[in-house]
């Protein structure tokens, strides 16, 4: 099928995936306050619905995804014919809707028990999901700052009221607040930058803003303090030090399958974003952001690997972890090729994977709630639960990049990117501080294995319902594939980034 | 011999077989009883041992190269491939492999009295790493496996170590993963420069070899690599982590250890720090500091191990000590030298590997590694104390045994270009008496004062089958040490001359064909490295 954008009807064809996903955003929300979802059906105000009523929910919203995910895979058959437009349908954005509709998928099969025990709104749980879900993907598609823009605000405020969500929890609420009054100062920053590259290029369009950058029409002064406020507004969503501040409260207090859910995909989405804007539209500029990410990424690496490295709750130790990670996925956009910008892709995917993974058995140490977070109470967990035991010392190998994982093929692609661009003092940066990551997922690996639990019962209660072990299962095979197998993937990845470019006139992969 | 393994294919798949037949096991280890994993274990690396013996019948003599050679495209995108072969060099090492990890598990029936599926299917998964390291022909292939022998290692040590087992084991990852880390800055500059100069991305072996490098790029790669390498041996002062790993690891995991993990340090030395980067691995400089640091650990080393009262942190300190010797033979740049290096580090892996057992199993009758608490224990167990004494004198280098041929043939070749620093490291040999042979007397001999003592049992026949192919391979290699020396012979020398080849003395050395005294004169003592080599040549 041939997309023109000339005519309005073909718009609806470009966002079928974004579309779908807000109606059954809409449709899962309706479905949780009508029937037997309903909460108080049963006469008492107070009674939760029960385990089947939230997974049907949960299922619904996961058919919602399949059926995105359906219509992403058959916008890889369209063509785009003329001008350009303000959504792409490129491979780029095809790729990284599959992150995000990957990342909700195994954030919403987690959640089930956690949602039932929390006693949580399954309705709103998972529709606001799926809505931020979109968001993403909006983000990912924007050819144009404003939908950009706009994207970045369905999945924002979708994601404030996510981590708010438990309203039982005083952690939950205040972490809620804390994000959203960060999050809204950062939006700020990127508005008025937004603003002022549009003062200086006469464009919101990013290709439209590339020509008018390498054409030599902007104007220096600027476009400079556009490009360093979206800097500044774009490092906030990522979490780059030092704009990390919200991190590792809205993390910690955040219901786990929530912290799950943003660690990976509101990174990923702001990660696509800076890649198409700054990779394509500011390409002409990249003397002038090239040293600003150079230090976010090293001073994010260093720190964030350093606070890790006392962390005793593991929730915590995790967002600091995700921050680490965001560092390294710097290192590749300060690269600024097309080995970099697939090695964020890739790197990206398998994140995700290892991160909810992650995540998932922390929930079920965590009795589905928010309890025993210590790293303490991981004491003998191996040895009393040898499947996740071993799961997560999978999931914690990969995410410290090590062979036989996806994590160390991640690694090596972004390093590849640097090498390529000759980042060699940040790719030493890279490998000493990796060397400090190993040593706080390395312990949460002994305190599993080589310590006896505290009481001989320590490990009795911890719940892994049937969509958790789908969700592990999965997890674990796409990592050692990755791990083992991930040529494929890389040649994926590789042309998924050949038309990034296209429409921008970019100098994509000649950046020095 | 070599009619039968040509018949079956031999060299097609046997190092195919090498990597992922333990893996088999470790799949078979954990579907099998608790209690049937140790016999799984052992019986499965022992097929693996068998089939690694036929190497040695179909290993072609006379040539240098690499042998039994095979590439699967693996990542094409990156231009990796999974791509094996061995030559003279690794031969011993996968067969030291093989050997050492079947009599380890042997060794460790008793021993492991716990969570036995997840030990043995641990040492197998190691064993399919390190034969890994030994025969892979790709620098990428080779890093995964290096850093992936970690793994199982760091659980070995810390799940069935003694008391402060998470410490060293801990210890033990992060200097080791250090040192590859950095490692892998070089590995990827120098596939960038591959991909630059060559035209295509590969982490071949033998594409890498090609890459015109700078003597800069050389110095720099050098020591990235040289600094992984060198906290494997490990090369003082980057030792510390060996006396902790080795006092804490269980036995077997001693064994292994000592056995074959250090030789992935003195390995890489000889496959990738010389051949890549010659100029660098003869800059006069680079030679004097790793030839001196060798020296400080065989004195240093051998000093600290004779007032240790723990025997086995004593065995410990001394492995520093003979891989000192390994790194001066290497570095002396000499055919003697890399090739007594190489046999040091085969006599190392069996007669370290033997003392560890042998102290394992004195662990399992008294529960105690003092020196102090023995004594006089020869009476009540004399095939313990014949095996002991055999060991220890293999490893002190006495004439007759594989420590001596190595010793000797690494200091001669050292002594043609550092005579002042060979003298200083031979003192060692004779520390190495001195540390060792009080240990035997007060453990053996002396009174058997002590009533524990009297109650010992001497050798059941599993513990002679495991000590007796050990003491025999000892003197074996002692007696008849050129059927090893032959076969590594020409890989050394094509290491070697590709180290010439590269060398800016390499148009004084055509020189000296034509007038000998004058270069001589000129010649700093450095350079002298390679004249008398050359001239026997």
């Amino acid at each position: 099928m041939e997309l023109d954008f000339s005519r309005q009807l073909h718009y609806v064809w470009a966002l079928l995936p974004e579309i779908v996903l807000c109606c059954f955003g809409m449709l899962v929300l309706v479905a949780g306050v009508s029937g037997r979802h309903r909460p108080g059906r049963s006469g008492e105000p107070s009674a939760a619905p029960s385990f089947g009523a939230i997974s049907e929910l949960g299922w619904l919203a996961l058919v919602g995804l399949l059926i995105a995910g359906f219509f992403n895979g058959w916008l890889y058959s369209v063509t785009e014919v003329g001008s350009a437009s303000l959504v792409a349908v490129d491979d780029f954005r095809l790729f990284a809707n599959w992150i995000f509709l990957i990342a909700a998928a195994l954030s919403i099969l987690i959640s089930f028990s956690y949602v039932y025990r929390q006693r949580l709104q399954a309705g709103e749980f998972y529709g606001l999901i799926l809505l931020s879900t979109a968001g993403m993907m909006f983000m990912a598609g924007a050819r144009d700052l404003v939908v950009m823009f706009l994207g970045l605000e369905v999945m924002s405020i979708s994601v404030y009221a996510l981590t708010a969500f438990n309203r039982r929890d005083r952690r939950s609420a205040e972490a809620g607040l804390k994000y959203f009054l960060l999050g809204a100062f950062a939006t700020g920053f990127l508005l008025y930058g937004i603003a002022l590259v549009y003062g200086a290029t006469g464009s919101t369009n990013i290709g439209a803003i590339g020509e008018a950058i390498s054409g030599g029409s902007a104007t220096g002064g600027m476009l400079a303090l556009g490009i360093g406020l979206m800097v500044v507004g774009f490092a906030f969503k990522v979490s780059a030090v030092p704009f990390h501040m919200w991190t590792p409260d809205v993390y910690e207090g955040a219901p786990a399958p929530v912290t799950a859910f943003m660690s990976v995909a509101v990174k990923a989405a702001a990660f696509i974003a800076l890649v198409r804007v700054f990779l394509v539209g500011f390409d002409g500029a990249y003397e002038t952001w090239y040293p600003l990410f150079w230090w976010l990424a090293a001073i994010t690496m260093v720190t964030a690997n350093l606070i890790a490295l006392v962390q005793s709750n593991v929730k915590r130790m995790l967002a600091y972890s995700s921050i680490a990670h965001a560092g390294y996925l710097l290192v590749a956009l300060t690269a600024a090729n097309s080995v970099a910008v697939a090695g964020i892709l890739f790197y990206l995917l398998v994140y995700t994977v290892m991160n909810v993974g992650a995540f998932a058995i922390v929930i079920s140490v965590a009795h589905q709630g928010e309890e025993r977070l210590q790293i303490e109470d991981y004491a003998g967990f191996g040895w009393s639960q040898p499947m996740l035991g071993v799961f997560l010392t999978i999931f914690l190998l990969s995410l410290a990049g090590f062979p036989g994982t996806g994590g160390f093929m991640g690694k090596i692609y972004l390093l590849q990117g640097a090498a390529d661009a000759e980042l060699w003092v940040l790719m030493t940066i890279l490998v000493l501080t990796t060397l400090a990551s190993y040593w706080y997922y390395l312990r949460v690996a002994w305190f599993m294995w080589m310590k006896d639990p505290v009481r001989a019962d320590q490990h009795g209660l911890v719940i892994s319902p049937l969509p958790m072990r789908a969700a592990l299962f999965a997890s674990v095979a796409v990592i050692i594939y990755l791990g083992l197998f991930p040529g494929a993937m890389l040649d994926f990845a590789q042309a998924s980034v050949q038309g990034l470019g296209a429409l921008g006139g970019s100098l994509l992969g000649m950046a020095p | 011999m070599s009619v039968l393994l040509d018949s079956i294919g031999y060299s097609g798949w046997i190092l195919h077989a090498l990597i992922w037949l333990p893996i088999l096991a470790v799949g078979l280890v954990l579907w099998g009883s608790e209690a049937s994993a140790k016999h799984i274990a052992f019986w499965s690396s022992m097929v693996i041992f068998i089939l690694s013996l036929g190497l040695w019948w179909a290993f072609e003599l006379g040539w240098g190269g690499m042998q039994m050679e095979s590439s699967v495209p693996w990542i094409p995108a990156w231009g990796v491939n999974y791509s094996l072969g061995v030559d003279g060099i690794s031969l011993f090492m996968v067969l030291l492999t093989t050997f050492t990890t079947s009599l380890a598990i042997l060794g460790s029936f008793n021993y492991i009295k716990k969570r036995e599926r997840a030990f043995y299917a641990l040492m197998l998964l190691l064993e399919a790493g390190v034969v890994g390291v030994f025969v892979a022909t790709d620098l990428f292939l080779f890093y995964v496996f290096f850093e992936l022998t970690l793994v199982p290692m760091y659980f070995i040590v810390g799940i069935w170590g003694g008391e402060r087992r998470i410490y060293a084991a801990i210890k033990f990852f992060l200097f080791t993963a250090f040192g590859s880390l950095l490692m892998l800055v070089g590995v990827l500059y120098l596939f960038y420069q591959a991909k630059t100069l060559l035209g295509f991305p590969t982490f071949a072996y033998s594409d890498l070899l090609q890459v015109p490098l700078t003597g800069e790029e050389q110095l720099w790669l050098f020591a990235a690599f040289a600094l992984a390498f060198s906290v494997k041996v490990p090369l003082f002062p980057l030792h510390t982590w060996l006396p902790d790993a080795h006092v804490e690891a269980p036995t077997p995991g001693s064994v292994v250890l000592a056995a074959v993990l250090l030789k992935m340090g003195t390995y890489g030395f000889l496959r990738f720090l010389l051949p890549l980067f010659p100029l660098a691995a003869q800059h006069p400089t680079v030679v004097a500091t790793m030839m001196i640091l060798a020296v400080i650990g065989i004195i240093y080393t051998a000093w600290v191990a004779a007032v240790q009262p723990d025997a086995k942190k004593l065995v410990a300190y001394t492995s520093v000590a003979h891989m000192g010797f390994v790194v001066l033979g290497v570095f002396a740049l000499t055919v003697n030298g890399l090739q007594g290096g190489l046999v040091v580090m085969i006599s190392h892996g069996i007669s370290t590997g033997a003392l560890f057992l042998l102290l394992g199993m004195m662990y399992e009758r008294r529960h105690t590694r003092e020196i102090a608490a023995f004594g006089g224990i020869s009476r009540v167990a004399p095939i313990l104390a014949t095996a002991f004494m055999i060991t220890a004198l293999a490893s002190i280098g006495v004439p007759g045994t594989s420590g001596f041929v190595g010793e000797f043939l690494a200091l001669l070749g050292a002594f043609e270009t550092h005579p002042t620093l060979t003298i200083i490291a031979a003192t060692g040999v004779i520390f190495a008496a001195y540390y060792m042979l009080p240990m035997v007397q007060k453990v053996f001999f002396n009174k058997l004062d002590k009533p524990e003592n009297v109650e010992i049992q001497d050798l059941n026949g599993r513990e002679i089958a495991i000590m007796a192919p050990l003491c025999a391979l000892m003197l074996i290699i002692g007696w008849f040490p050129t059927p090893i020396l032959e076969r590594m012979e020409p890989s050394v020398r094509d290491v070697l001359a590709r180290v010439e080849a590269a060398a800016p003395a390499a148009p004084t050395a055509q020189a000296s064909d034509l007038d000998g005294t004058v270069t001589i004169a000129t010649k700093t003592d450095d350079e002298d490295a390679d004249s008398p080599a050359v001239v026997e040549d």
